[in-house]
């Protein structure tokens, strides 16, 4: 009976944490409730995706047993079971490690806070992937992003509130331009509900209002995604907001915003238009190519190395919208492989930077010296992490590498193949750059940092080794996200 | 003439750019946070005047009346004021803060005071 | 087969495990080193030239497996390297505690590593797993680059590491992912991959591979052969000598020959066009070579004018050329670890680096300097030493394919190692007179173990002269168009 209901739960379980972690006000019975939720939404997502796996259809919940179309109906396929994964995965690893590293970060008063507001995140980032209804997309866009601000301003210095005011006008403006486009699509179709508006849209693309919302949501969800160039809010807020919350993000929420193009841009318009004709490539592949270029290049110039992650994300995300920008299956396989792998990848180094904050209390380029030596395991962790950036293969990174690379080949653009593994080269640079100083310079004298402790090494390890066993068994990746590539190009149900 | 009939679409777009020009232009925040709501309610009224049918009357259940405006759009904007509200009392919450931390409200003072961090 | 690439990764566990013991450590890799060579002359002596064992590992990518093969071409190279590992350690032992050298744990381990990144590359059946090996030693070899840890190291596996990734991801992964694309399959198949048709753009993806290669050291991707010399002496014997740069031009001589197909080689446009940059790295190495002072550094350019050598057998793609190449990779790889072996007993024994130094060596460091000569003599192409037969191999490969411009640069090149090796190997044996005298007070012969390697080794290149069937009929069994 619960089965039919999960669906659901998937949402209401973080949902409910929230207050539960408010009333709790003892930091550590607030940290259990919320590592429960994390861990049954983890079980959940698994489930979900074996089932959707299974019964090769999707699967169709209505909320409160109103049916679609009037009703909210949550849908799971296997675009957004993926996506499920990756968040409840990262949700479930980045909770244990919250529990140390907050108790640094922040004040203990606010620990129940801080986890209310991750269980909200963490449900608001849930409900997008899940929900089948637009305007229900967009109210938990914003309940994600709100949580979001909150956490990002939880940063241990000043300038966290500055980022997280930044982000919030931002991100602000975004979802309302989100709104406006859903709001156009409705003045035409009548409807909300995705599935209903792939229908009801067919051969409408000559019209100008859904060219203008179309434009709309695009723009607002590339806001949200941290595409150049609008993308100035992204390295703010994860050099300044604390560890844990960093790696969260950057794990999560752009891969959420990048699901919700590919809903939007080829679930629904792509009835309107043929998948030729959509004037996306024009647009989106020379603003990933700059993303990626400008990123890797600026990263390279940072003396804070999360800033550095930051910009690299921005060049990631690059990546990510270039296999979009392909408009084939292959791209958009890449693409998703590439949601995963970064969620990984970024998830790991930036854990492993939370871990050096820990004990360092700066993630300055210069206080790494000699951290080789003394925290062995972080380094190594960040170590395997930037190898899988760079695309050294039997990493994830380079299964991401070789599918945008075939996806390039495909449509005959040898220049632009070319062009992403070149990007990879700078990856080198500055990853190189940090494991230079971590193994080369010699530690100072007088501080003698100790390893992290294990529950937040542990973590770091366990998104590390992801890194490299998916970069081998590939099955579940690539099986996963072809599916959902063929889902979305509505080749199949 | 169609440009009178859409008389609530001119001002829907007019409010949103002056709310959007509010929010690049000025440097103190409050004026920001303002801007951003201005934005936000020409959404609203875009969305509203949308469900307006002619002739329709309000969307409750009554004797003696056939038409009615559309319902949903008033749905979807009440979820999206209250979502404006909590955006709107996040923003002021952290300027309290930003206050208190930074000792003004001005984006190039602030600027100038994060630049050494 | 399996067995053979895991028993050196799992030797390197076991040696950080004895990082407290030193004896067991060392015992433990020259144990190592030594299971490997049984390993893999049991699988020589199985070796059938029509059928050839192949193991299907697991996919990575749906279509795109992992896998073992054994064929000629690769089991010479891993006798080669097996055998000479075996060698190696007994020399590291020796230079090792003399020079009282920190982290010897670090360096057996990564060596370990090393080696078995290099059986992969050999025994590998296609392009990806050699890939992935590959990179595999270009990162385990990086540690054993900068093992002093000095700026200068640190420095050195800079351009070391930068040139080598950058040119394998940056050329050779799009080479692959390309020829993936256009043949469906990356196996090696003898022939060539592509069958029939061709793709148009075989010419740039030929170019591509050569240059990707960045281990073969063309031209002007082969600064980081020199700048590695930073490395401790038995990593350059070892590494630059044998294992990084004999498995670039592997992996030249392979894409040639199985996934090219040498008839198709012969008649790209751009084989003509590299030939000549390989034949000009030779006479251009050599003319730097004899510039340098340092005797590691001159080492150095030597191999990268004698890895072009190869090269150019692989272009050539006639027979002859193809077995000279063979044969050079194994012939210059025995000469050029007897040079190298020399240059770290000179540096233990007497403190010197510079060949302006080492006037009258001789008399102080008889075994060192004749082992010299005889590598010398080798790499050279001379009799009575084992360089012979593999010149003369590629010598008969240009005319056969009447490129009598590249002979000339080939003679050149020979007569430029003569001259940049032999006034070495001389001024040792003349009188101790004037000031370039060698500080000839304490200088005695390098560590006993070093002497044990240099010798065996040099003593190689003598019996490869004598007897070169085995090497030469193990390498003609590439089957290869006429």
């Amino acid at each position: 009976m619960i089965g039919a209901h999960l669906p659901a739960l998937q949402v209401v379980v973080p949902l409910i944490a929230a207050p539960l972690c408010v009333l709790s006000r003892r930091p550590l019975a607030a940290w259990t409730v919320a590592l429960i939720a994390a861990w049954l939404s983890l079980g959940i997502a698994i489930w979900l995706l074996t089932q959707v796996l299974d019964a090769n259809a999707p699967i169709s919940y209505a909320l409160g047993g109103w049916a679609a179309p009037w009703g909210i109906e949550y849908r799971v396929d296997a675009a957004n079971a993926l996506v499920l994964l990756i968040v409840t995965a990262v949700g479930a690893v980045v909770v244990p490690y919250a529990l140390v590293s907050t108790s640094h970060e922040i004040a203990p008063e606010r620990h129940h806070l801080f986890y209310a507001a991750l269980m909200l995140c963490l449900a608001g980032l849930l409900g997008i992937a899940i929900t089948g209804d637009a305007f229900n997309a967009f109210v938990f866009l914003e309940i994600s992003s709100l949580s979001s601000y909150v956490l990002i301003s939880l940063g241990p210095s000043r300038a966290a509130l500055t980022a997280a005011f930044r982000y919030l006008i931002l991100g602000t403006i975004g979802a309302t331009f989100i709104l406006i486009g859903v709001g156009l699509l409705y003045m035409v179709t009548g409807t909300l509900n995705m599935a209903d508006l792939t229908y009801r849209l067919a051969g409408r693309g000559e019209n100008r209002t859904v060219i203008v919302a179309f434009a709309f949501l695009t723009v607002g969800i590339t806001l949200k995604l941290a595409l150049f160039p609008l993308h100035l809010w992204l390295p703010n807020a994860y050099a300044r907001a604390p560890s844990a919350v960093s790696a969260f993000l950057a794990a999560t929420a752009t891969k959420v915003a990048v699901y919700l193009l590919l809903r939007f841009v080829f679930g629904i318009f792509i009835a309107a238009y043929a998948l030729d004709e959509l004037p996306l490539t024009a647009i989106l592949m020379p603003l990933a190519l700059i993303a990626v270029f400008t990123g890797s290049l600026v990263a390279i110039f940072q003396d804070d190395v999360r800033r550095m992650l930051a910009y690299s994300s921005v060049a990631q995300v690059g990546y990510i919208v270039l296999g979009i920008g392909f408009a084939t299956h292959t791209g958009l396989t890449a693409s998703l492989i590439h949601l995963f792998n970064h969620a990984a990848m970024k998830g790991a180094l930036f854990l492993a930077m939370g871990n050096v904050f820990l004990r360092l209390g700066s993630v300055n380029l210069d206080a790494l010296a000699g951290l080789g030596r003394t925290m062995p395991l972080t380094v190594a962790a960040f170590t395997l992490a930037g190898l899988s950036l760079i695309g050294v293969p039997a990493t994830v990174g380079f299964v991401s590498k070789w599918y945008l690379v075939v996806a390039a080949l495909e449509r005959g653009w040898w220049p632009v193949a070319a062009l992403i593994v070149v990007s990879s080269l700078l990856a080198v640079v500055y990853i190189g750059r940090v494991i230079e100083v971590a193994y080369f310079r010699p530690p100072p004298e007088r501080s003698a940092p100790v390893e992290a402790p294990l529950s937040m090494v542990v973590p770091t390890w366990i998104l590390a080794g992801a890194c490299v066993y998916f970069g081998l068994d590939t099955s579940l990746t690539i099986g996963v996200a072809s599916r959902a590539a063929t889902v979305l190009l509505g080749l199949a149900p | 003439m169609e440009f009178l009939g859409h008389y609530n679409y001119w001002i829907a777009i007019t409010l949103a750019m002056i709310g959007f020009y509010t929010v690049i232009a000025r440097g103190n925040m409050v004026k920001k946070i303002i801007g951003l709501n201005i934005f936000q309610a020409s959404v609203f009224l875009l969305y509203i005047s949308m469900g307006k049918i002619e002739g329709g009357t309000a969307p409750i259940i009554a004797d003696g009346a056939n038409v009615y405006s559309n319902p949903l759009p008033h749905v979807l904007i009440l979820t999206a004021i209250v979502v404006g509200v909590a955006t709107t009392a996040l923003g002021l919450a952290l300027v309290v803060r930003i206050r208190e931390a930074y000792g003004t409200i001005e984006e190039d003072e602030i600027q100038a005071l994060d630049e050494p961090t | 087969m399996v067995l053979a690439v895991a028993v050196p990764f799992a030797g390197a566990i076991l040696i950080a495990l004895l990082h407290r013991f030193p004896n067991l450590r060392e015992t433990a890799t020259v144990a190592t080193a030594a299971l490997l060579f049984v390993l893999v002359v049991i699988l020589m002596t199985d070796f059938r030239p029509d059928d050839w064992p192949v193991v299907e590992l697991f996919e990575i990518f749906p279509g795109v497996a992992v896998g073992l093969a054994v064929e000629p071409l690769g089991m010479t190279f891993a006798v080669l390297a097996s055998a000479l590992w075996v060698v190696t350690s007994i020399y590291s032992i020796g230079y090792m505690r003399a020079n009282r050298e920190d982290h010897q744990t670090r360096y057996y381990a990564c060596v370990s590593l090393s080696l078995g990144a290099t059986i992969g590359i050999a025994f590998a059946a296609d392009l990806l797993t050699l890939f992935i090996f590959y990179e595999v030693l270009t990162l385990a070899t990086y540690p054993l680059v900068t093992h002093a840890g000095t700026r200068a190291a640190q420095l050195g596996g800079r351009t070391y590491l930068g040139l080598l990734l950058g040119t394998s991801i940056g050329l050779l992964l799009l080479a692959i992912i390309i020829t993936w694309f256009e043949a469906g399959t990356l196996w090696f198949a003898v022939g060539g991959i592509f069958g029939d048709s061709p793709p148009a753009m075989a010419g740039v993806l030929l170019v591509l591979f050569l240059f990707g290669i960045g281990k073969a050291a063309l031209m002007p991707f082969h600064r980081w052969l020199p700048a590695a010399m930073v490395a401790p002496a038995p990593v350059s014997a070892l590494l630059h000598a044998v294992a990084v740069v004999t498995a670039g031009v592997f992996t030249v001589l392979k894409v040639s020959v199985y996934v090219f197909g040498t008839e198709l080689v012969s008649e790209l446009w751009s084989d003509r066009w590299l030939l000549w940059v390989a034949a000009a790295t030779i006479v251009i190495a050599s003319l730097i070579a004899l510039r340098q002072d340092d005797l590691k550094r001159r080492l150095a350019y030597s191999t990268v004018s004698q890895l072009s050598y190869i090269v150019v057998g692989a272009l050539l793609a006639n027979r002859a050329g193809i077995i000279g190449g063979g044969m050079h990779m194994a012939t210059h790889a025995v000469g050029k670890i007897t040079l190298f072996f020399c240059a770290g007993s000179i540096y233990t024994a007497a403190r010197l680096t510079n060949v302006s130094e080492m006037r009258g060596l001789a008399r102080r460091m008889p075994v060192t300097m004749a082992a010299f000569m005889v590598g010398s003599l080798s790499v050279i192409g001379l009799p009575p030493m084992a360089g012979v037969w593999s010149k003369l191999y590629l010598v008969t490969g240009s005319i056969e394919a009447g490129e009598f411009g590249l002979l000339a640069f080939l003679l050149v090149g020979s007569l430029l190692s003569a001259g940049y090796l032999l006034p070495v190997a001389v001024q040792a044996y003349l009188p101790t007179t004037g000031a370039n005298a060698a500080q000839d007070t304490g200088i005695r012969e390098g560590p006993v173990a070093c002497l044990v390697a240099l010798v065996l080794t040099a003593l190689a290149c003598l019996a490869l002269f004598v007897f070169p069937d085995a090497l030469y009929t193990m390498i003609a069994r590439i089957a290869v168009s006429p």
